[in-house]
């Protein structure tokens, strides 16, 4: 179990700056959770490579607190083609 | 990770074209994700080899570090690294999963 202040907090410190963050508790267990990223430290890399970058930020979180995580990455122009 | 399991992990990926590491079998997916990244090999028309992680642990620890990534399933095709649940579900959506899955070896 972790907190979603907690994600938040080392998903923002992990890549500098986050223009769009929303963690959302998928099952109120607090460990299934879903998060969608929008960074400009995205541009130029791939989807795996942006997953990556958030399963780094997030580090040993990812060996146990958090059981599942799925994951929404964006680059900020990406992400407003999408909203668009 | 010991170089066993490594190898071990290598040689999987090398004998066969698709393969997912995944929690239960293509038949018995054991997990949600799991169960997502087979129903959409299923529509792709694609056949694949499954490795059922819980029934061996050091695969399941050892394909976490072997492609630096923490979560299981995971996707092989031709040796490299496609994705988890997330971005090979987005690959069918985009329409692009089979062409991923079809692409002739350079």
């Amino acid at each position: 179990m972790v907190e979603a202040e907690v994600l938040e907090e080392r998903i923002r410190a992990g890549l500098g700056v986050v223009s769009h963050l929303v963690v959302k508790d998928l099952t109120g267990t607090k460990d299934h959770w879903e998060a969608l990223v929008v960074a400009p430290a995205f541009v130029g890399k791939t989807p795996i490579e942006q997953h990556q970058m958030v399963y780094a930020a997030l580090g040993e979180l990812m060996a146990g607190p958090v059981h599942a995580l799925a994951l929404k990455t964006y680059s900020p122009e990406s992400w407003a083609k999408q909203e668009g | 990770m010991d170089d066993t399991v490594r190898d071990r992990i290598k040689s999987i990926i090398e004998s066969n074209e698709v393969v997912l590491f995944m929690k239960g079998t293509k038949h018995f997916p054991q997990c949600g994700f799991s169960a997502t990244v087979v129903e959409v090999l299923r529509r792709s028309g694609s056949d694949f080899q499954d490795v059922n992680v819980l029934e061996d642990p050091a695969i399941r620890q050892g394909i976490k570090e072997f492609a630096n990534w923490p979560t299981i399933p995971q996707l092989y095709v031709r040796g490299k690294f496609v994705g988890g649940c997330d971005i090979i579900r987005d690959l069918y959506e985009k329409g692009e999963l089979e062409a991923v899955l079809s692409a002739t070896q350079d």
